[in-house]
């Protein structure tokens, strides 16, 4: 094989590992919004949040890493909940502005509450699959990457076969699609609402655990949620298969950005496909047809 | 108890109406007069400061808090303003000539971003403004020939008609002035065809249509306005800087901004005036009560950003109508007091309703 093509074939390869974890921060977002109409701003720090959690369980306490891992998602998933139950629910009803605000504030106390307790250092925590590689033909990749990949795949069909056949993933689609009449039907909506706030927290402390390891635990580990919402963008607002093919497009678009554009292209390219999308083709991939009700 | 009696038709369309309006702002105008002779320089470079971001506070109030436009990157436009201003003067122009190039520049910026709100609206124009912000950072940092990239890019001293303003009293009495021209511009703005045209777009679009106005002309209009007058802000605050670094504007400004607007209370300039001087203080405040806290919490970085989330989670929570509301609240309370109701601003209670497919 020539080596142009060794190289794209990387390129793909990472692009879809990074691109992976986007996917599933779109997906944790897009969740949310589909339950409660709220852009959750603060996803990116439960996700840094996560990532310190994590570190203080493995570095600090000593946990091993699985059990870790679970609890700090317990912990994600419970910090959702409460954030639904206790916070969220005070602004049901006020224009969608109030949630974007009320999120953006619990971000910047979710950051400044982590900041106070750990610092600004970037530190780093061992997992079974650090520093290893695998190849694959002339391929190298590491097997970080291919666990996030894995990762990605499982949590995104377990969340699939969850909301299509078990009784309360059924629930939350019909609260999801109109609160009122879920609600006559005996589903409890203030409940279900919290709960998929706690799921999504939970996707969040699985972001926050697999991108960890391959950057570094620090606060800038939020700036991720702006590129899931590009991969929202791109996918289309609100549809839940779009979110997963928007993430993978972002990651391959930012690894080829890297290489084949000019410098600076890279960090820009999220936010550039954002903009871009959005003035020329508000509806992305596969968003819903945006009817104008007066 | 206060009544309005009109007696003539030019009574309702006056700023001031009332003896004790003219007191109070007159009492307000001489102590800012006289601020900088009574203050410590520290706390007149603060006041600056403070002026400067309610120049900036002002022009997004009237995009968010009167059109109902969201932006939460403000700051590429205070940006964009800084640089143009300080590239213009150090290329020869005029401190009046440049700061009137540099808004026009931002206005025309704002145009361009201003575009797509015709199309997408609400939480799609949120993202949109953010992503820009962000790529204009990355623009500024990464075009060393205009900008001096991360090295940063020194501003000249205004000079205005030949008197040297770079002193910090004179400084201040420059920000007062353009402060003070800003707002008397906007309440007149805000009162007549344009303004009204804008908070019925913020109302509702729809009887807006009805009524005859251009409603994606006007909302294009109003983040001309904007980006022009946060353009000024940025040149100010140029001069304040001295030394503009693309840190400097990067996305906690643009959330500082947003916070003032909110903070203050959506749709009133009082209101923006209120949550810039709130939020402009902060971090002194904050560093002043430090040696009061456990040294564990103090010597962080975090606090600061704690503290900003706070207020607004609590603000939002609570008191929707901002520090305005608050205002209004406690006016309301002295002019009728003995018989004042606790029901008066009661909210009525409010259920969710969809906005998913405006």
């Amino acid at each position: 094989m020539n080596a142009q093509l060794v190289q794209f074939l990387q390129l793909s390869l990472n692009g879809v590992a990074i691109g992976s974890i986007y996917a599933l921060v779109a997906l944790g977002i897009v969740l949310t919004y589909k339950a409660t109409e709220v852009l959750n701003f603060a996803y990116g720090d439960i996700l840094m949040m996560s990532a310190f959690i994590g570190w203080g369980l493995i570095a600090v306490v000593g946990l091993p890493f699985w059990l870790a891992v679970l609890i700090t998602i317990a912990i994600a998933a419970f910090l959702g909940y409460m954030l639904d139950r206790h916070i969220m629910r005070t602004i049901v009803g006020q224009p969608q502005f109030a949630g974007v605000m009320l999120t953006i504030a619990v971000a910047f106390m979710l950051r400044g509450a982590v900041s106070m307790m750990f610092g600004p250092t970037s530190r780093n925590y061992p997992t079974p699959w650090s520093g290893q590689i695998t190849h694959l033909g002339p391929l190298v990749i590491a097997d970080l990457s291919l666990v996030i990949l894995a990762t990605a795949l499982l949590v995104t069909a377990l969340l699939f076969l969850f909301l299509r056949y078990t009784q309360l993933g059924i629930a939350i689609q019909a609260a999801s699609q109109n609160q009122l009449a879920a609600y006559l039907c005996g589903i409890r909506v203030k409940w279900l609402n919290s709960l998929v706030w706690g799921v999504a927290a939970a996707m969040a402390a699985v972001c926050g655990l697999l991108l960890a390891p391959t950057a570094l635990v620090d606060i800038s580990l939020w700036f991720v949620v702006l590129k899931g919402l590009a991969a929202l963008v791109l996918g289309g607002f609100g549809s839940v298969p779009g979110a997963i093919i928007g993430g993978l497009l972002i990651g391959l678009i930012e690894q080829f950005a890297g290489v084949y554009l000019p410098d600076g292209f890279k960090e820009m390219m999220a936010q550039l496909v954002l903009i871009g999308v959005l003035i020329f083709w508000p509806r992305g991939l596969l968003g819903e047809a945006h009817g104008r009700r007066v | 108890m206060r009544f309005d009696y009109d007696t003539s038709y030019a009574d309702p369309q006056r700023l001031l109406r009332y003896r004790s309006q003219w007191i109070a702002y007159g009492t307000l105008v001489l102590a800012l007069i006289a601020a900088p002779w009574v203050l410590p320089p520290y706390y007149v470079g603060e006041l600056n400061y403070l002026f400067i971001v309610s120049i900036a506070s002002l022009a997004l109030m009237i995009l968010t808090g009167y059109t109902g436009q969201v932006s939460l990157g403000h700051a590429a436009f205070m940006a964009i303003g800084a640089y143009a201003h300080a590239w213009f003067l150090n290329n020869g122009l005029g401190f009046i000539a440049s700061i009137l190039c540099a808004s026009a520049l931002t206005a025309a910026v704002g145009l361009v971003i201003g575009l797509p709100a015709i199309r997408v609206s609400g939480l799609y124009l949120a993202m949109i403004t953010l992503a820009g912000a962000l790529v204009t950072e990355q623009i500024i940092g990464r075009w060393k020939d205009v900008t001096g990239g991360y090295s940063g890019l020194s501003v000249p001293a205004p000079i205005v008609f030949g008197f040297d303003f770079g002193s910090l009293r004179a400084f201040y009495f420059l920000c007062l002035f353009v402060l003070v021209l800003v707002l008397s511009g906007l309440l007149n703005l805000m009162r007549g065809r344009t303004g009204r045209a804008f908070v019925g777009v913020r109302d509702s679009e729809a009887a807006a249509y009805t009524l005859g106005i251009w409603v994606g002309g006007h909302k294009v209009l109003a983040f001309v306005i904007s980006a022009f007058v946060t353009g000024i802000a940025g040149a100010l605050l140029a001069h304040h800087l001295q030394f503009l670094t693309p840190d400097g504007f990067g996305l906690t400004l643009s959330m500082e901004l947003v916070l003032m607007v909110v903070i203050g209370g959506l749709g009133s300039l009082r209101g923006a005036v209120f949550g810039a001087v709130l939020i402009g203080l902060l971090p002194t405040l904050i560093s002043k009560i430090k040696p009061a806290l456990p040294a564990s919490i103090a010597t962080q970085f975090g606090l600061e950003t704690f503290v900003f989330g706070l207020i607004l989670a609590l603000f939002v929570m609570f008191e929707p109508a901002g520090l305005n509301g608050r205002w209004i609240k406690l006016k309301v309370l002295l002019q009728n007091f003995p018989l004042y109701r606790r029901n008066t601003f009661r909210r009525g209670k409010v259920y969710m309703h969809s906005e998913r497919y405006r």
